[in-house]
């Protein structure tokens, strides 16, 4: 069997987050009671006319800056025609030869890649998919379908969508599944959408051919829809290319097809071949003036660049001592890197904060948009260990108590009676009386078994109930005993 | 432009417009026609010249939420809906 | 006896209303009486009006606003929340407008009273109010023509005095043709001069909103209230609105109109060429200076607006589908059903003539050679008129190559009906302003109308050259014979 390689273009549409619609000022909200967020404009009654949300054209200027796109200095809204029940006008606005952004690129992070294949040789950290465009237009009604009828409620009719484009630069399924979570983290980043896949945020086409290695041109591709998850856009392209490659080795010929994912059964069912090509018969809308985005448009969105995931990356290893690892995951999602901030600013050493929030907290299962517990609980908590106030391994008790309570970690110390005792005369006390109940572990260190002191030790710390800090109990065990 | 030879029932089926055998005839006719008189544009020398388009100027909305219309006045006029939504014979996709 | 008002001019009523010589339900009751005399004949209105909205809203009216009392006629394609709104078209029969337009609410917050919708052509598509889902207008000057179009039932009612004043909309000359051939004055204001929220479009780049009334001064006024920058329309201007009723009081010593050659060659009927060019005579004795300029890619204008005009209008009346609105056609077999045949059923073939056209030139392999292309001798057209007014203030040509003709006389051969127009065609096309003013009769009494045109926001100059023309000359105070 020869071998092939996929090769992948994603179309990506990503509801920005925006008080109100693209052409009007509807309520831009999901879960309202049908046919309640509408009016004349985005019903398309006879006589409205669009007016364009600036907020909405700012987001889409800002999520081409943060992809390294050209922003167009000059850019138009074109109406694109087609009949389709949804769609209020029976035409859709967008952008057809002037779109805001052009080109620019989505960097596949390692993290961005599944789990399971972070260490795989074949993944390709970093790797650039380039982009062929972002343009901004409006979302479509949503349809509930019966037996017989269609049910038609347009609060969403008219709601600002980004349609991100790549270039068919992804090889494989687990590429595509960083494309999107590296495009996902980019947006979350500048506030520009919650790019939810499963709440319908964003939502994706998938463009699929296989052709053998090291062949120049491209099979005949393949679109498929109806992924609700990055998961399953990755689980129908293994399903796609698996089928693809079988047709071709039994000698039948791949015709352009749209195909349905069907996630329960977990295959990729044909819609409809693509025997007529649409005709939309794009023009510029003759409602809208064009736009000049370099008067205030450009500045604004500049003005939003928030530092992006390599920025705060290395920020995070060069001002909090991290590992790299540590800053990687920490700034994968904004939330999460955010709150290590607020987590670690009071702590002395922040290493110890990332630690207790990658491996301990986050393993509660936590949601990092959400989290719960005070941030300087953090830095309380690590700085009781740096102090020697508390031991590690009390630390951690401390910690799963304040994660099931909700209680300061100071409190919590006081309420358990972990305090260490550290105060130098106790101990000296302690040490003494260790020391004369037991002359044998004194003799063996004069006599050079050095590690006698630890005999020593234990017992200071059952004398002490182990509140002693074992640090300071050897240190004034060490001065008693070479005195 | 150089033929004015116009496909019309193609063309109505695009607009989503049942024609008679009738109409096809006769519009088949008259716009011939008129693609005929209009075909005059040929002669003119475009070269260079932009195509129209409005200023540019940056007319755009504050994202400020405004009022919607009641339920009942927005599909005060639908030929058919349940439960506050449009109905229509099935979509298919 | 009690005294008849319906030949009032608006600012002549206004003076009598402001000075409680009369009060606004006299007024209206009056109107309501002769249009119950004259439409039969004239069938200007699509619907009686109501008249008890009409009177309550007259009793309503507070004098002291600038249109205050003042009824006022509305083209069947302006939405007025609560009325229906048709368009003249079958599929919006029974259609309830759910909000105002905002030249509408501007009416309404000047004190105006609706007092009815006039006829039109279809979706504005025509020359002649004949494409209408009501029935044809009929010419006040003579009930077997038509009143033009498509704004024909503004003009025939304010030219039949049936309306003090009229609304309608202008695309490719729709208020300034049948107001030339009604013998009233029809004004089409520079393109976003005047909101286009809540018109329903036909071709959106061209569309805009104008008043029919009896004089000048009237025009000024109306255009004075339905003016200025509405943030509903992102192509409407945001510019001050002049005080036109002044701009008006000035002569027209020193103003320089312009007479392009191009508008004086072959189709014109030799009475209109002699009116107009007795008009320009006029114009130089009271003092004008009349200069020659060209326009030559005027002869071009026709066949750019029979592309640009369909195309648009082929996206805007997608809408009417019978999904969320519309005369849904009964018992749909599926939803392709439910557009076809409701599409079908609802448009006239004027409308579906237009729409065929439009889809056809924007669609795949034709844009290029057809609307793009059109685009770009449009843009030659607005570069003509950019020349032509360093040289002049204003420009004056015909209104209509022809005084009006019969009813039915050209609806067969719709490219001869679109040449009609050829004189306010590229006015819409360039987006300069142009009003339409009575300038004489034909042997037969028919009403002969004189375009003067203006540059992008030169209304000033427009009403203020038709203003010295109407005070030097009698025919608009002569009065149809019906
Ligand atoms: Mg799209
Ligand atoms: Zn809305």
């Amino acid at each position: 069997m020869a071998e092939y390689e996929a090769v992948i273009g994603l179309e990506v549409h990503v509801q920005l987050k925006t008080n109100t619609k693209m052409f009007c000022s509807c309520v831009n909200h999901f879960g309202a009671a049908p046919n309640t967020h509408v009016c004349p404009v985005c019903l398309g009654l006879p006589g409205v006319l669009p007016t364009p949300n600036k907020e909405a054209v700012i987001k889409t200027i800002l999520t081409g800056i943060m992809l390294d796109c050209d922003i167009a200095p000059r850019c138009k809204f074109d109406r694109k025609n087609y009949f389709y029940p949804d769609m209020p006008k029976n035409y859709q606005i967008s952008q057809y030869d002037q779109p805001l952004c052009d080109r620019g690129a989505v960097t596949l992070n390692l993290l961005a890649y599944p789990k399971d294949v972070q260490n795989d040789p074949k993944t390709v950290a970093d790797k650039k998919i380039r982009l062929v465009r972002i343009h901004l237009e409006e979302d479509v009604a949503k349809s509930t379908h019966f037996e017989t009828s269609s049910s038609i409620d347009f609060n969403r009719a008219g709601t600002p969508l980004m349609e991100i484009v790549s270039e068919a630069d992804i090889r494989s399924p687990e590429e595509a599944f960083a494309y999107l979570t590296a495009l996902k983290q980019i947006l979350i980043y500048g506030g520009v959408s919650d790019a939810d896949m499963e709440k319908g945020q964003m939502r994706c086409d998938v463009n699929v051919s296989i052709r053998p290695k090291g062949q120049q041109e491209f099979g005949t591709k393949v679109e498929i829809k109806n992924m609700n998850s990055i998961s399953a856009v990755r689980k129908a392209l293994h399903f796609e290319i698996a089928r693809q490659i079988e047709d071709v080795e039994s000698g039948t010929t791949i015709i352009q097809q749209t195909r349905r994912w069907d996630d329960g059964r977990s295959e990729t069912f044909m819609m409809r071949t693509k025997e007529k090509a649409h005709d939309y018969r794009y023009f510029p809308d003759p409602d809208l003036l064009p736009l000049n985005t370099e008067e205030g448009l450009l500045a604004e969105a500049k003005s939003r660049l928030p530092e992006l995931p390599a920025a705060k990356k290395a920020r995070l290893v060069k001002d909090f001592a991290l590992s790299e690892y540590q800053a990687s995951v920490l700034a994968s999602e904004v939330a999460l890197a955010n709150y290590f901030e607020k987590a670690a600013a009071a702590a002395k050493n922040k290493s110890a904060v990332a630690n207790f929030l990658l491996n301990d907290y986050l393993a509660t299962g936590v949601d990092v948009n959400a989290i719960p517990l005070p941030a300087e609980y953090f830095s309380e908590l690590a700085n009781l260990v740096e102090d020697g106030k508390i031991s590690t391994k009390q630390a951690k008790d401390v910690f799963a108590k304040m994660v099931s309570d909700g209680k300061s970690p100071a409190v919590l110390v006081k309420e358990l009676g972990l305090s260490q005792i550290t105060d130098t005369a106790e101990l000296e006390k302690l040490c003494e009386q260790a020391i004369a109940a037991n002359p044998r572990s004194v003799a063996d260190f004069k006599a050079g078994k050095t590690n006698a002191v630890n005999a020593l030790k234990g017992q200071v710390m059952k004398l002490s109930k182990g509140k002693a800090n074992p640090q300071a109990v050897g240190d004034i065990l060490l001065k008693k005993l070479q005195a | 432009m150089a033929s004015p030879e116009i496909d019309v029932r193609y063309v109505a089926d695009l607009a989503r417009l049942d024609l008679t055998d009738a109409e096809a005839a006769t519009f088949q006719k008259q716009l011939s026609s008129i693609l005929g008189y209009v075909a005059q544009l040929e002669k003119v020398d475009v070269s260079g010249v932009p195509a129209f388009s409005g200023p540019v100027v940056n007319n755009l909305r504050e994202d400020v939420a405004g009022e919607s219309l009641p339920v009942e006045v927005a599909l005060s006029n639908a030929p058919k809906q349940d439960n506050n939504l449009i109905v229509v014979p099935k979509m298919i996709e | 006896m009690s005294a008849h008002f319906y030949t009032e001019s608006v600012s002549s009523l206004r003076r009598k209303l402001a000075a409680k010589e009369v009060t606004p339900l006299e007024v209206a009751n009056d109107l309501l009486a002769r249009i119950e005399a004259v439409d039969p004949k004239l069938s200007a209105y699509n619907f009686k009006p109501d008249a008890e909205k009409v009177r309550a809203a007259a009793a309503a009216a507070d004098v002291s606003k600038p249109l205050g009392g003042v009824p006022i006629a509305i083209k069947d394609v302006l939405n007025v929340e609560g009325d229906p709104c048709t368009c003249s078209s079958k599929l919006l029969h029974g259609y309830t407008a759910p909000y105002d337009a905002t030249a509408i609410a501007k009416l309404r917050e000047a004190g105006a009273v609706f007092v009815g919708r006039t006829n039109m052509d279809e979706f504005a598509m025509g020359s002649s109010t004949e494409n209408s889902s009501w029935g044809v207008t009929r010419n006040p000057w003579d009930t077997e023509r038509i009143p033009g179009g498509s704004s024909g039932g503004s003009a025939a009612a304010v030219g039949g005095h049936e309306a003090f004043a009229a609304l309608g909309s202008d695309t490719g000359g729709s208020i300034r043709q049948p107001a030339s051939l009604c013998g009233c004055v029809g004004l089409k204001p520079t393109y976003g001069r005047v909101s286009r929220y809540g018109l329903v479009a036909f071709a959106s780049s061209l569309d805009q909103i104008g008043p029919f009334t009896k004089t000048v001064e009237d025009a000024a006024l109306l255009l004075e209230v339905i003016s200025g920058h509405d943030p509903k329309d992102n192509t409407s201007a945001k510019r001050p609105v002049p005080k036109y009723t002044d701009a008006i009081k000035k002569d027209v010593r020193g103003l320089k109109l312009g007479v392009p050659k191009e508008y004086f060659i072959s189709g014109i009927d030799p009475e209109v060429q002699s009116a107009i060019k007795a008009a320009i005579d006029q114009y130089a004795k009271l003092g004008a200076e009349i200069v020659d300029i060209s326009l030559p890619n005027t002869e071009y204008a026709c066949a750019v607006y029979y592309i640009i005009a369909p195309a648009e209008a082929s996206a805007n009346l997608a809408r009417f589908d019978g999904v969320r609105y519309g005369a849904r056609v009964k018992n749909p077999k599926d939803i392709l059903d439910v557009y076809r045949s409701t599409r079908a059923q609802g448009f006239g073939p004027e409308v579906k003539r237009r729409i065929i056209l439009g889809t056809y030139v924007l669609s795949s392999g034709y844009y290029d050679a057809y609307y793009n292309r059109a685009q770009k001798v449009r843009q030659l057209i607005r570069q003509d008129f950019t020349n032509a007014f360093q040289k002049c203030d204003a420009i004056l040509t015909p209104t209509s190559p022809t005084a009006a003709f019969k009813i039915g006389e050209k609806t067969s051969d719709p490219l001869q009906m679109y040449l009609a127009d050829i004189f306010t065609i590229a006015v819409n096309l360039a987006g300069v302003c142009g009003v339409s003013i009575p300038c004489g009769f034909t042997q037969g009494k028919l009403p002969i109308g004189l375009q003067i045109i203006g540059a992008e926001w030169g209304e000033e100059n427009i009403l203020r050259a038709a203003h010295a023309y109407e005070q030097a000359t009698p025919w608009h105070k002569e009065l149809p014979a019906i």
